[in-house]
């Protein structure tokens, strides 16, 4: 078990991480979900001892760590770029750890075997990693993550740098690895859909503070913040200031949106409503659906998808409509919100009532 | 803007090439509109950037010509052919303004001062930095150098196509959603002719009219992303396009009836087929419907990824991805159907005629 | 990116300084020890306070050799900065040129001072050397002994010969890690080669050429082998820069005093010379 406990990390003028309490069960995947310089890297640099917290305590296993070096703790990191020695085959490079540790040679080449194996590297052995495509580089770096079973493994966005598709199949794989290992699995990530792919808990990052920490899928929809709304959206999160009176939502004396049955509780007054792409459409959802206007921005069309642009009195959305809808830009159309998945956030920017709805 | 044709163009970047796989880029020959959008998409290592270094004229074609708007380019250099293009990384000149890396292109080129400031403060609006003009480009987030890239390729007016090098890579997800539908519109609104180079299908297929899938140095299709994702010539595309890609079954073709072992499809039509070929069924999750009736499936895993669930499980002994709705239920007893349009039949990997 | 921190680091560092101590700061104490007394021999000291730097700087031939150094500096930067650029900008990016260029380049590098300077030295004397003979030859008027013109002239174009390739290399270096991406957008954008220069390969060199530029400044401020093994300081004392002189007084004159109070004033010279160059070239830098 990882826990954090009330860390900062400050350097100069800048505070990097605000005061940051975490635990990370054993066996557990954790992903860190935020955009670029939201702190990710920062905090795994804590985790690691890479960096000492400016205040605040890192404990192992109920242990005090925080100033015990990276050497001495028991800590895999692979990062985004390929890093491995150019010099050494694949071969040596997954089992250099293991020599550190001074492993004798039946273990070492057993364990070799069984990663590459794993990471499907077992006709690259003998070669260096400059003669490897970029996926096969990386698969060494993870390969050698593994094989030396740390109790600790952070992977620093380690697909960003791959083809899409070749990503797809490794994120398959990922998590089946270091299940069985029983380390504490912590994934950076700048992609949502690769939070939710991934599956395990996830922590939602925006300049250097956790806004919620939770398995998945549960934050994805039940976020209790707009912060985390919005870092877990893609396509972006739609949403529209409006006013709560009675059972409508209204902007300026109109009439806008339905009040939702999950939402009928709360008090009166202005609202942050927000709600994802998917749950526009441009046909009725259900029966008490009205309609809204909105201008084409632009249409884009994803096989068997289109993201719809649209402007909305004002309000930029993306629809995410099955099927082939090629609108040209500036048409005039209807649309519909599905407000059983409506989310509703205070002034204060926190999750009101029951928020997310349905399926929740 | 031009018309762009590709004229029996081949490439190989090693001398006295003799078999096909000396080629990086095997034979291309293909026209493209004026005013289009194509994207040129496929793994690392297919021959897109090679295509693209082509058309820009930074690399020199083994063979074949090609030619702008009928003008054989192909000797010209990369100044005269009068295209621009953004990298992957982008490219600011650090010591300039954001202003004066706008107008560089121009003023290379000795357009007049007036000109020059009217058509750099209309690009400075068209990607939103006119507050930063005066600013030193050094200081930008990568979006924002990355619109300059960008603006320097629209300044000129008189470019016959602008080209992109996987120009998103180094950008965060939601600033990905604004760039593309911007430059989507930027498309619609000024018609010039653009190549996108991605790996990214969902890049590929929101931006272009027309996407190019290339595989091992061969275009393997060209098509609309509709014609992509329900119609894909070679089960590679199946596999490259969407996301679970295509199921492809081994499976026996009798007359108009499929075989998955020991699972029975009706087809619509009869594929001919040439006796030997190695047959398959290709289906994507889309239109696999899990439900109480059908062929029996053994589910493994659901992957919960929010609007949609991901379902794998075992189907003919073989594993097979069904992709259902947020809501959509997961029966006890799981059985599934095929949407009988959305099946493809291939011979060798190749689709095999469904109109016959 | 912060760094590590480790406590057992100092550790490592501390044979460093110890042996820095030893070969840096001790001996520097000794000569700011010597400039401030005075001695009529026996080993007996007394307090002078700080006259032995008044008599320097009062001194005409201080002033001169100082004038001398620096002339001598400025020429050298003047020549090898801009031909370094010019050298490397020149030298093939890739392919088998590369290797040979960069052992060519390396070569003079790994001559020492003082054979540098008797190559030179035979080199051009008019009686056996092939330059001085040759120029001989050709009807050339050409003595660096006698002639204060053609001294300062060998000495120059031996020092350009010796370290242009220290600047050449460092720019290289600075050149080659410019992605290709900067150099097919400058061609895109229909740059002149002039206008690629200026805007893309100056910019990014800016870093290596600082250090180029502080070590070069540095060394040729502070030369002393070749002239001495040369011209031994002559025509006259028309190559006696301050290095030389310095070792007039302290050796051939035994003027203790005077001579550690004008190592430091020398020492003090540079650094702040180097001080004033570093500023000025890093904030050009930081006001973009």
């Amino acid at each position: 078990m990882l826990e954090l406990k009330d860390i900062t990390k400050v350097v100069g003028a800048d505070t990097h991480i605000h005061p940051t309490n975490l635990v990370l069960e054993r066996g557990s995947l954790n992903v860190l979900l935020g955009p670029t310089l939201s702190g990710k890297t920062s905090l795994m640099r804590l985790m690691a001892g890479l960096d000492k917290p400016t205040t605040g305590t890192i404990s192992f296993d109920g242990k005090d760590v925080t100033g015990v070096r990276v050497q001495d703790r028991s800590v895999a990191m692979v990062y985004q770029q390929f890093i491995n020695y150019p010099a050494m085959t694949v071969y040596e490079n997954i089992a250099s750890p293991m020599r550190i540790s001074g492993k004798d040679e039946a273990t070492i080449d057993r364990e070799v075997r069984k990663a590459a194996e794993l990471m499907k590297l077992t006709p690259y052995l003998e070669r260096t990693p400059l003669n490897l495509s970029g996926g096969q580089q990386q698969r060494t770096a993870l390969a050698r993550a593994i094989v030396k079973n740390a109790s600790l493994v952070l992977l620093d966005e380690p697909l960003a740098n791959l083809d899409y598709k070749l990503r797809e199949e490794l994120r398959e794989e990922l998590p089946k690895l270091f299940a069985a290992s029983g380390s504490i699995f912590v994934y950076a990530t700048t992609e949502p859909q690769e939070a939710l792919l991934l599956g395990g808990n996830t922590a939602t990052l925006n300049e250097g503070r956790i806004s919620q920490f939770g398995p998945t899928i549960g934050v994805y929809r039940k976020p209790t913040d707009i912060i985390t709304a919005k870092t877990f959206a893609d396509p972006p999160l739609n949403t529209i200031e409006l006013t709560k009176a009675g059972n409508v939502f209204e902007r300026q004396g109109i009439t806008v949106l339905p009040v939702p049955e999950h939402l009928a509780g709360i008090a009166d007054g202005p609202y942050t409503v927000a709600f994802h792409p998917h749950h526009l459409s441009l046909t009725r959802p259900h029966a008490t659906a009205a309609p809204l206007k909105a201008k084409i921005i632009i249409s884009e069309i994803a096989g068997s998808e289109s993201f719809i642009h649209v402007d909305c009195a004002g309000s930029r959305w993306v629809m995410l409509e099955h099927g082939i809808h090629d609108i040209e830009p500036d048409t005039a159309i209807e649309l519909f919100v599905d407000t059983r998945h409506l989310m509703a956030f205070g002034a204060d920017g926190r999750a009101i009532g029951g928020s997310a709805g349905r399926g929740a | 803007m031009a018309r762009i044709n590709l004229d029996h163009i081949r490439h190989a970047y090693g001398p006295n090439p003799k078999k096909p796989s000396d080629y990086s880029l095997k034979e291309v020959h293909h026209e493209w509109n004026d005013g289009g959008a194509y994207a040129l998409l496929g793994p690392s290592g297919c021959g897109k950037t090679t295509l693209l270094n082509i058309i820009s004229g930074l690399l020199q074609p083994s063979e074949g010509k090609i030619l702008f708007d009928g003008k054989d380019v192909t000797n010209l250099s990369t100044q005269d052919r009068n295209i621009a293009q953004v990298f992957q990384f982008p490219v600011i000149y650090d010591t300039m303004t954001v202003y004066d890396n706008l107008a560089f292109p121009l003023r290379n080129r000795r357009v007049p001062e007036n000109e020059v400031d009217r058509r750099v403060t209309e690009i400075l609006e068209m990607i939103g930095l006119s507050d930063r003009a005066k600013k030193k480009a050094q200081g930008l987030t990568a979006d924002q150098k990355q619109k300059i890239s960008l603006g320097r390729g629209l300044v000129r007016s008189d470019v016959s196509a602008i080209l992109f090098d996987e120009p998103l890579t180094v950008i965060d997800p939601h600033m990905k959603w604004v760039l593309r539908s911007q430059l989507k519109r930027l498309h619609k609104q000024f018609g010039f002719t653009m190549v996108y180079v991605t790996h990214d299908q969902t890049e590929a297929l929101t931006f272009a009219d027309k996407v190019v899938v290339m595989y091992d140095g061969e275009i393997v299709q060209i098509g609309t992303p509709a014609e992509l994702f329900e119609r894909p010539k070679h089960t590679f595309v199946g596999y490259f396009i969407g996301s679970p890609g295509m199921n492809v079954l081994p499976a026996k073709i009798d007359g108009s009836s499929v075989d998955l072992d020991g699972q029975k499809v009706a087809l619509s039509f009869a594929p001919k087929i040439a006796a030997g070929a190695k047959t398959e069924l290709g289906i994507r999750p889309e239109f696999v419907r899990l439900g109480r009736e059908g062929m029996p499936v053994t589910i493994s895993k659901v992957e919960d990824i929010g609007r949609q669930k991901i379902v794998r499980a075992s189907f003919a002994n073989r594993p097979i991805a069904i992709v259902v709705h947020e809501d959509g239920e997961i029966p006890s007893e799981p059985k599934i159907t095929f949407d009988p349009n959305a099946i493809n039949i291939y011979a060798d990997s190749w689709r095999v005629g469904g109109e016959a | 990116m912060e760094k590590t921190w480790n406590n057992k680091a100092w550790f490592m560092v501390l044979p460093v300084l110890v042996l820095v101590a030893f070969s840096a700061v001790i001996p520097l104490m000794t000569v700011v020890n010597y400039s401030v007394q005075d001695t009529f021999g026996n080993n007996e000291f007394f307090w002078n306070g700080v006259g032995w730097f008044s008599d320097v700087l009062d001194s005409d031939r201080f002033w001169e050799a100082l004038g001398r150094n620096l002339l001598f500096s400025g020429i050298i930067l003047a020549i090898e900065i801009p031909l370094g650029i010019l050298i490397a900008l020149n030298m093939p990016k890739k392919g088998f040129g590369v290797p040979v260029c960069l052992v060519l380049m390396s070569l003079p590098l790994l001559i020492p001072w003082n054979v540098v300077g008797t190559i030179w030295q035979v080199f051009g004397r008019v009686d056996i050397g092939l330059l001085g003979y040759t120029l001989a030859a050709l009807g050339i008027p050409y003595n660096y002994v006698n002639n204060v013109f053609d001294a300062w002239l060998t000495l120059i174009v031996m020092d350009v010969w010796h370290w242009t390739s220290l600047v050449v290399l460092l720019c290289y270096a600075g050149l080659v890690s410019i992605p290709d991406a900067y150099y097919q957008a400058a061609k895109i954008d229909g740059a002149s080669r002039w206008a690629v220069f200026r805007y893309i390969q100056l910019p990014k060199m800016k870093r290596v050429l600082l250090i180029a530029f502080l070590l070069r400044f540095m060394d040729s401020f502070m030369i002393y082998t070749e002239p001495f093994v040369i011209t031994g300081g002559g025509p006259g004392n028309s190559t006696t820069f301050l290095s030389i002189d310095l070792v007039k007084m302290a050796i051939g004159q035994f003027d203790l005093g005077p001579a550690a109070a004008m190592s430091l004033i020398y020492f003090l010279i540079i650094l702040l010379l180097s001080w004033i160059f570093y500023t000025v070239m890093t904030n050009s830098d930081a006001q973009n």
